[in-house]
């Protein structure tokens, strides 16, 4: 039989499918896409309601177009919150990925010492973000505080932890570095088992370094799970409310107040929604952008790291 | 073909979806203030005497008809505090008395308002009645979410003829009576809640601190208020010091001992000034209250000051951290009940200090007030509740027998359960009855207030911290942004 009249075999006329099976691909997605319309509503309200002066305290609301947006792309503490953003978000993702990925290579044996350690390494992921606020809280107090205690020893007194614009940043990056380290330490976690172990084995074969061996072999198969926690907790920690609102609700001064903080104030406790809303989605916007980066990033080494 | 059709009827399906609930959501008539049953805004004195009339003409409690709603049910919500544990301890008891069934939900403060909000804009009538602050009926009432009480209150059906309105603390009553006319004093206009408790804010101090200083007695003046904390450093060991107060970034740090120091400098923080509401954070009293302000925490306070609220000031006080605290006299009392705290026993109470000696001290002032919701579907039985949970039976009793302080009522404070009660707590009743006549909300009510002072607290801290160059740049600084967030209110 020819190629031109096997393919012309091959083709479907779509009407000629029973109905049943042509609508079997709708309710296969239905839940799926009855949840995206669910999240889809709010966030199409947000973008309608950015355009207006909805407030909780007002009784009825009007259209004022881009009279939010503009208001709030010409506001220094805009440009204040969204550096305070960044440099949060920094600071953490940096800090939690070195941590995580160290510990993660520190217990890739598999011995009971270190199966002991990886179940106390995952605690803090166990509690939530307020109640992590609370315990450091207690642990800094300059009154009673064990952390406070363990620094009088070295002559230290009365130091400010968050209540100082100096050290309220490391502060809150300290806290948060404690609740998600573990998040990233059991991703990489389960990288490092994943990865093949006949590399290694040719390499300790052929007299290879730990060094060469973790820079030539290790790190490279391992980007594509570095990556995707980089993902995760890097929109996480540009998105950061709970810690910061739960330890100095963005004091001292402006020194904390990030985008997700001011929009919260703004449109909860000042009840301006329609002013609030701006500052989230160009939050929304970044997140969005950078997540396509990382994502496409991860496709890219995912790739490199099978070979192709 | 067959993904292709899929993927374009879903991508129609859901801008569709997304359009239509939208537009179902804006086109949707934006909602009118509720219908309220109440009378138009009246005086204060015209209201009084309307609600004597009603009291006279009204029966007594024993023949009233408290139970004319049984089988009505209501939604309260409530602020985690004492007073609302000593409402709900006797919502049975109330339940018992009307056949009104109480539904109640219980949300830390910390969230409550946020809650409140939300419910109070969806003009469901969920909640009929709410705990609020007076600040925040200034935001409700101005969107048309609360119910002018004076409705029931001069109605002699709703009433008992032993209800004795005037024996609540007039400044009690007063504060939660504002006619809506930003740059307005409170005391005009409509009833918008009815106190459960109070709050004034006095001085607290330790005892032993003083006495093992060799101080003779609390500071009647701001400059002896800094020459005791000179004398207080470290007077507990190292990490002690003399003064508490709240610094954290909230309305809250600026309402209480602040703001009573304030308006002991004379200072104001608006004014109405050629049909627009103006900030007076920049004059020369305000400016001049602020320098002592910084001196007083630099010399005085605590190291974490910038973090602290009523929690942290009021467990150092009780800890043996601090020596002395401004704030309010509900919560320092707290840590002086036997074996309440460390230093339970060792603290006394005294009026805030005076810029000059010989003047009058004042006070700002808190209350957590009974409100209803304007669009509630059961305000006569949410009313019932009002009428029980603010009587002189239940008031004497959460009081003297329970914590909920201070109480709302003359008579108790004049009780002898009361004095009793509050026989351990030197200074206390002292130290409010001279400070009570000058006890009144000293902000000026405008629908910005949590804006305004928020941006307040945040240049304190920065201001504390050195952030400014001086205290005149940061009030400067601090007034532009005040001026900028009422801008719209014009007279």
């Amino acid at each position: 039989m020819s190629t031109a009249t096997k393919k012309k075999d091959e083709t479907i006329n779509y009407n000629e499918i029973p109905r049943n099976v042509r609508m079997r691909p709708y309710f296969i997605i239905a839940p799926g896409l009855l949840i995206l319309i669910g999240i889809m509503i709010p966030f199409a309200a947000a973008i309608v309601l950015s355009l207006t002066n909805y407030s909780f305290k007002l009784p009825s609301f009007k259209f004022v177009f881009l009279k939010n947006w503009i208001n709030t792309l010409t506001d220094a503490a805009f440009y204040h919150s969204l550096w305070v953003t960044l440099k949060y978000a920094f600071c953490t993702t940096v800090s939690q990925m070195l941590l995580g990925t160290g510990i993660a290579l520190l217990l890739k044996k598999d011995t009971k010492f270190s199966r002991i350690l990886k179940v106390l390494f995952t605690f803090p992921l166990m509690v939530a973000p307020a109640i992590a606020v609370l315990i450091w809280q207690l642990m800094t107090s300059n009154s009673i505080g064990v952390l406070e205690k363990l620094l009088n020893v070295f002559g230290v007194f009365n130091f400010p932890w968050a209540a100082s614009h100096s050290t309220a940043l490391f502060t809150a990056v300290l806290i948060d570095t404690w609740v998600n380290t573990p998040f990233v330490l059991l991703l990489v976690l389960a990288g490092i088992q994943s990865l093949p172990k006949s590399p290694f084995e040719a390499a300790q074969v052929d007299g290879a370094s730990a060094w060469f061996t973790f820079k030539t072999l290790t790190l490279p198969m391992l980007k594509p799970f570095m990556y995707i926690a980089l993902l995760f907790r890097l929109m996480a920690a540009l998105q950061e409310f709970g810690i910061i609102f739960a330890l100095t609700k963005g004091g001292p001064g402006d020194t904390l107040m990030n985008i997700s903080l001011t929009a919260y104030l703004t449109a909860f406790q000042f009840q301006k929604l329609g002013v609030a809303l701006p500052g989230l989605l160009i939050l929304w916007v970044i997140i969005n952008f950078t997540a396509k980066f990382l994502v496409g990033r991860q496709r890219k080494l995912a790739k490199q790291a099978q070979g192709y | 073909m067959n993904a292709c059709i899929l993927k374009k009827r879903l991508a129609t399906l859901l801008a569709a979806s997304m359009i239509l609930s939208v537009a179902a959501g804006c086109s949707r008539s934006a909602p009118t203030p509720a219908e309220s049953s109440t009378a138009p805004a009246t005086d204060a004195s015209q209201a009084q005497a309307d609600i004597n009339t009603a009291q006279e003409g009204a029966k007594d409690s024993t023949d009233f008809d408290w139970k004319k709603y049984e089988g009505s049910t209501i939604k309260v919500s409530f602020v985690q505090h004492a007073a609302s544990d000593a409402v709900i301890s006797k919502i049975a008891d109330f339940e018992a008395k009307t056949g009104i069934k109480v539904e109640q939900s219980v949300t830390p403060e910390a969230n409550y308002f946020d809650k409140i909000s939300t419910s109070l804009s969806s003009r469901s009538g969920d909640p009929d009645v709410f705990m609020s602050g007076a600040y925040q009926l200034w935001d409700y009432s101005t969107a048309g979410y609360v119910e002018d009480l004076n409705t029931f209150l001069s109605d002699p059906e709703m009433i008992t003829s032993d209800y004795d309105f005037n024996d609540l603390v007039p400044s009690a009553v007063s504060a939660l009576q504002w006619d809506g006319i930003p740059g307005d004093a409170v005391g005009n206009g409509p009833q918008l809640g009815l106190p459960l408790m109070f709050e004034i804010y006095t001085l607290a101090y330790n005892t032993r601190a003083f006495a093992e200083a060799g101080i003779d007695g609390p500071p009647a003046t701001y400059d002896e208020l800094l020459e005791i904390c000179d004398k207080l450093q470290n007077w507990n060991g190292s990490g002690s010091y003399p003064l508490a107060m709240r610094g954290a970034r909230d309305w809250g740090t600026i309402h209480p001992g602040y703001m009573s120091t304030f308006n002991n400098f004379g200072a104001k923080d608006f004014a109405k000034e050629d049909g627009k509401l103006v900030s007076k954070l920049n004059s020369p009293e305000s400016v001049k209250m602020n320098e002592y302000f910084l001196d007083l925490i630099k010399r005085g306070g605590s190291a974490s000051w910038s973090k602290y609220t009523w929690y942290e000031c009021a467990a150092d006080l009780g800890a043996g951290k601090a020596a002395m605290m401004i704030d309010a006299d509900a919560v320092t009392v707290q840590q002086n009940w036997a074996g309440a705290s460390q230093e339970a026993g060792n603290i006394a109470w005294a009026p805030i200090p005076v810029v000059t000696a010989g003047d009058k001290t004042s006070s700002n002032y808190w209350t957590w007030a009974l409100a209803m919701n304007a669009s509630s579907k059961n305000k006569e039985a949410a009313w019932y509740f009002f009428l029980y949970f603010t009587s002189k039976d239940f008031c004497m009793a959460s009081s003297v027998d329970g914590n909920n302080l201070d109480p709302v009522r003359t008579s108790v404070w004049e009780s002898d359960g009361f004095k009793e009660k509050m026989k351990g707590q030197p200074g206390y009743i002292d130290a409010y009855n001279e400070t009570i006549e000058q006890t009144t909300i000293l902000f000026t009510p405008q629908p910005y207030f949590f804006e305004t002072t928020t941006e307040w607290a945040a240049t304190l801290q920065d201001m504390i911290a050195g952030q400014y160059g001086s205290v005149q740049e940061a009030m400067d600084a601090l007034k532009a942004k005040m001026d900028k967030s009422v801008e719209d209110i014009e007279f």
